[in-house]
């Protein structure tokens, strides 16, 4: 379909600090025991895109996520890791790979996005509309666990960071203004042509870019080739497409319509204009010829460009595993509400317990929960809504609710562990109490102690 | 007689009209000639027997033979144009019958008093003068009507099928004031009792027809060089024009002997021309077998509307997504038929031409990027392809009969493609042929309807158009752009208001404009001067495909008095024929008729719809009969819609062979 597709895996991301390492970069975080980026390149493979460029920061994250992706999707998908500096941002990213990119479209997915929304159907928006850009909106997560009571005070305090302010047309095809969480203080500079043009501007806050972008190839390059401080896609990529779409600066006109006067020489010019207008009357016009034919007169001079937006449905799942929050959250589901994300097939239980697992006696596992291979559970332990890697072993009397843990864990007897995530090789001794924390890999939770909102790391370097 | 026809151009015949197989050439039938000496007083009138613009078949004849035929039994003398003279060498009284212009059958179908109806038609002077000259002649003639020849048949029973079948050359037969000047108002005819045969005339009948036939053989291989300038041009002089016409006239009487040779391997080919049949999506088993391979995942609308059960009744809505969440996973697909498909089933692109044009470009690109996978020929294969992607875009929207000829054109040009071409060769062969067609059968008709359109717009004039038609919109914007001082009234509908878009690029070019629903219709109608429309399809009993409300206000402005006029590109006619808007139509979104365009939040018939006993209906298009149509403004030429079947028959083959 002449798609190419760019994942922008990232590499070892701040805000996820005790939980990425350098031994496990961001792309290779285990979702119900899953690195994230299959979650995409699942995704991508359903919908036949099978040749993938995914960009990984830094150079030995590229080498793990190459050897991971070359390993699992050897005869499947046809992938080039391609390793940038880290801190180039997600244009820089996409600058450094440029040339690489052939096909008229472009599809620009990140690595960290769970979602069962196809990419084909923003793509398919995005041909329809013919248009620059075309990204794909979610509705934000409602974030934090779901029965908690207490949270609800410090997500009061969190969301209007996280805003968005997503402005849309009123048949919410086309983006008209786009604002992210940090960049809106006060106050909103929405520029008067369009709203002028368009007429009515719907402002929603509850949607959230998903970072799945599909982009003309030849103004998506010519774009990061004009613009060398643009750092981020969503920051400032596409508001500046957004922002000047009623006054394109990018020279669209120049590529097809050379391509169309190449085939059909013999056909007079004035045939073609009437052709043009043909097509064109018979069509809805949308605000952007409206706007063009007002100010300019004629349409075959392009001055204008289309961003569209494909909001996805609410039935959808489509998160990005950006934060600690979102990645229990996602976790929880996964093998939860979202669980045909996950791949598994459920018990009858509605749990997964791999086989080789060993349950000690009067251990229950209850729904939405997965136990990896190989674990061992002692006796009398309680498993509720929580992800258990492989080859752990837990003692007996384990208490472990709305959690994560990773693999090759060794829990001691009597612990109870309650919205925490603990990350691979993490050792936890007898008797401990930890809530809401974050065990970074390898750390060691000394017996009887108690935590509680902490993010505890062992000291690299 | 010989001599006679020595004289006429015998190859330049085509075959119009309604013929038989084993007709008798028939080429001394035109009046075209200088009054013969011989020939009665009628005539000194050379329009005497004019026929509409388009050929009207000359009736096949015993008419040589008919010496007996009684002549007291036409109750008017009878004036017989020379030539029928002529050829009456053997039997000198012979009964003209190629005079025979069927322009009563819209009007009555009591053949004998039609003619009073065309008495009223103020702007055919000279149909009134030729009439009186010429019924007489007419009535007598009738009888041996132009289909039946064998036994000669002339009741009325006779007479009746025939008009029904023969539409050709219908001329305009209201009494419009309308300024149409392509219409020879022809006579009427009275029915006459069949006249006597004995035995030896009977036999003398049979011997000339065979000696006819074998004479019309031998010089009626030549191909007929039709003369489409007739009938394009027919043009404002009515004494020229009905000279003019007579030419067809006289190729129309060759052309039926003609016929007889070719007629087996024509049956061929219409038989592969034939469309498939339409899936009747009343038919349980075989909408199974369409669902399981279509691309698009329709659900049934549960709703159905009992009358329209035979056609596709799917949930609206639903399509699109799902069709979009797609796009990647259907391989085969080419992405720009998957876009047009789209761009169909979001209601992006609209409108006949427009659609066809899309398609045609989509199908261009697949062509271009197209390479023939091994052991497979080019033409089955990419045929096999365009059938897939035509029965896709069928999935997204069905397609106009319009498309269809689109499509039977260009599968016709790859089956038709030389085997030594090389693939890079008959690719850029097709290529051409698709933009030979855009540009001939869309854009330079297009500039041509325009051209005879706006010559019909007057000063002061008041048009009323309806919904959003480009022809007519050139049309409208050509005239203005000409200087012409007119008002133009758009009327529009619910749901699709298309005539919005049209309202303002009409009121951005400054022409004088009043825009109101299809209530008002009547009401607006008392000032409008000339209806001008548009047309999805003209098939071929002149029934007016389009969209729907076409047909009303078309009956209005014929009860009103006031001309419509079609504007129709020649690609767009179809042979089939339509009496009413049930059996073949469209069901657009039944929610979209509660519903406000732009405002999404209302629905008026929110609270009812899901009540069992409500099934809402959406119509696409409907059919407005022949006789409120007056003129149908075509590429080659304003016509009657009677005419439609002739250009169906005579222009299809240049058509596929552009």
């Amino acid at each position: 379909m002449d798609f190419q597709v760019v994942v922008l895996a990232g590499g070892t991301s701040k805000e996820l600090v005790p939980l990425v390492s350098k031994e496990v970069p961001k792309p290779l975080l285990p979702v119900a025991n899953r690195p994230v980026l299959s979650y995409v390149l699942e995704q991508l493979e359903l919908s036949n895109l099978k040749d993938l460029i995914v960009v990984v920061e830094g150079e030995d994250a590229a080498l793990r996520v190459g050897g991971w992706i070359s390993g699992a999707y050897v005869d499947r998908l046809h992938v080039e890791v391609a390793a940038v500096p880290e801190d180039v941002g997600t244009a820089g990213a996409l600058r450094a790979i440029a040339h690489h990119l052939t096909a008229n479209d472009i599809l620009v997915v990140s690595g960290d996005l769970v979602s069962d929304v196809p990419p084909g159907a923003v793509a398919a928006a995005h041909r329809r509309h013919d248009a620059v850009v075309t990204t794909m909106l979610c509705s934000t997560p409602i974030s934090g666990p779901a029965e908690s009571g207490s949270a609800g005070a410090k997500d009061k305090i969190k969301k209007p960071k996280r805003f968005n302010i997503i402005g849309l047309d009123p048949t919410k095809q086309f983006l008209l203004y786009i604002a992210s969480g940090a960049e809106v203080e006060k106050d909103l500079h929405i520029p008067k042509s369009i709203l002028r043009a368009v007429g009515q501007m719907d402002i929603q806050a509850d949607l959230m870019d998903a970072h799945l972008y599909a982009f003309k190839r030849a103004v998506l390059q010519e774009v990061l080739e004009q613009k060398p401080n643009f750092h981020s896609l969503r920051q400032d990529v596409l508001p500046y497409l957004v922002r000047t779409q009623l006054k394109s600066e990018i020279l669209l006109n120049g590529t097809p319509q050379a391509e169309e006067n190449g085939h059909e020489k013999f056909t007079s010019r004035g045939n073609q204009a009437i052709i043009s207008q043909i097509l064109a009357n018979a069509s809805t016009p949308r605000f952007h010829e409206v706007y063009e034919s007002i100010h300019n007169g004629s349409p075959t001079a392009q001055r204008t460009h289309k961003c569209c937006a494909y909001i996805a449905s609410n039935s959808k799942y489509c998160v990005r595993l950006n934060s600690i929050q979102a990645f229990s959250d996602i976790n929880r589901d996964v093998i939860g509400e979202a669980n045909h994300l996950s791949g598994y097939s459920f018990s009858a239980h509605n749990n997964i317990i791999h086989p080789s697992a060993d349950l000690g006696s009067k251990t229950t596992v209850g729904p939405h929960c997965m136990l990896g291979e190989g674990s061992l559970m002692g006796d009398k332990c309680s498993v509720k809504r929580s992800v258990i890697g492989r080859h752990c072993r837990i003692g007996s009397n384990v208490k472990i609710v709305n959690s994560v843990v990773m693999d090759h864990v060794t829990l001691g007897d009597g612990c109870s562990i309650q919205g925490s995530i603990v990350c691979s090789n993490v050792q936890i001794q007898e008797r401990v109490v930890l809530r809401d924390c974050q065990i970074g890999a390898g750390f060691v939770v000394s017996a009887g102690s108690e935590h509680k909102g902490e993010s505890l790391a062992r000291k690299e370097k | 007689m010989d001599a006679r026809r020595g004289s006429l151009p015998v190859p330049r015949v085509r075959q119009v009209g309604f013929f038989t197989p084993n007709a008798q050439p028939a080429p001394t039938r035109s009046q075209s000639g200088p009054p013969d000496s011989s020939s009665p007083p009628l005539s000194d009138s050379p329009a005497s027997n004019s026929l509409s613009p388009v050929m009207i078949p000359p009736p096949r004849h015993h008419s040589d033979n008919l010496a007996a035929a009684p002549r007291p039994t036409s109750p008017l003398p009878v004036p017989e144009p020379s030539p029928f003279r002529r050829r009456g060498a053997d039997n000198n009284n012979a009964l003209l019958v190629g005079s025979y212009n069927p322009a009563e059958t819209l009007l009555a179908m009591s053949p004998s008093s039609s003619h009073v109806g065309d008495g009223e038609s103020e702007e055919t002077m000279s149909g009134g003068w030729f009439r009186r000259s010429n019924s007489g002649k007419l009535a007598s003639s009738l009888p041996s009507g132009t289909f039946d020849f064998s036994p000669v048949q002339s009741t009325a029973e006779a007479l009746k099928p025939n008009k029904v079948q023969n539409p050709v050359g219908i001329s305009e037969v209201s009494a419009r004031p309308a300024p149409k000047e392509q219409q020879p108002e022809a006579p009427s005819s009275s029915k006459q009792p069949k006249p006597k045969l004995t035995k030896a005339e009977r036999r003398a009948l049979q011997e000339s027809q065979r000696a006819a036939k074998a004479a019309a053989k031998a010089p009626g291989g030549g191909k007929s060089v039709a003369a489409p300038e007739e009938v394009a041009t027919i043009k404002s002089v009515k004494q020229h024009q009905t000279q003019k016409k007579d030419a067809p006239q006289v190729a129309v009487s060759v052309a039926a002997s003609e016929r007889k040779g070719g007629d087996k391997s024509q049956e061929k080919e219409r038989r592969k021309d034939a469309p498939a049949p339409r899936m009747q999506f009343d038919d349980k088993s075989r909408v199974e077998k369409a669902k399981r391979r279509s691309v698009v995942d329709q659900t049934e609308a549960k709703k159905r509307v009992e009358l329209f059960r035979h056609l596709p009744q799917y949930e609206h809505g639903t399509q699109l997504a799902d069709l979009e969440s797609k796009f990647l996973q259907l391989d085969p697909m080419h992405p720009a038929i998957y876009k047009v498909g789209l761009q169909y089933l979001a209601g992006d692109i609209s409108g006949g031409n427009a659609r066809c044009i899309a398609m045609l470009q989509a199908f261009q690109q697949v062509v271009k990027d197209y390479s023939t996978p091994p052991e497979k020929t080019l033409p089955r294969d990419l045929t096999a392809k365009i059938s897939s992607y035509v029965s896709f875009f069928t999935q997204c929207r069905p397609l106009s009969m319009s498309m269809g000829n689109a499509i039977r054109f260009l599968k016709n040009r790859i089956a038709k493609l030389s085997p030594s071409l090389s693939e890079s060769e008959s690719k850029s062969s097709i290529c051409t042929d698709i933009d030979r067609f855009i540009n001939e059968k869309i854009v330079l008709a297009d500039r041509v309807i325009v051209q005879h359109a706006s010559s019909k717009v007057k000063d002061g004039d008041v048009l009323l158009v309806y919904g959003s038609s480009c022809v007519v919109e050139m049309v409208l914007l050509h005239s203005h752009e000409l200087g012409k001082q007119f008002r133009v009234i758009v009327v529009d509908s619910r749901p699709k208001l298309e005539g919005k878009a049209l309202l303002r690029r009409l009121v951005a070019k400054g022409v004088h404009c009043t825009y109101t629903h299809i209530n008002a219709v009547s009401y607006v109608m008392h000032e409008v001067t000339k209806v001008f429309l548009g047309a999805s399809s003209v098939l071929s009993n002149g029934t007016v495909y389009s969209r729907v409300g076409t047909a009303c206000v078309a009956m209005v402005a014929h009860a009103f008095r006031v001309p419509v006029i079609i504007c129709c590109e020649a690609y767009k006619f179809h042979e089939r024929v339509q009496l009413d808007s049930i059996c073949s139509n469209e069901l657009g979104d039944p929610d979209a008729i509660g519903k406000v365009p732009g405002r999404m939040d209302v629905n008026y018939l929110n609270d009812v719809s899901n009540s069992g006993n409500l099934q809402l209906l959406n119509l696409m298009y409907d059919a407005t009969p022949a006789d409120y149509v007056s003129m149908i403004v075509t590429d080659y030429g304003m016509i009657p819609p009677t005419s439609v079947p002739v250009i169906v028959r005579e222009y299809r083959r240049d058509h596929l062979l552009i």
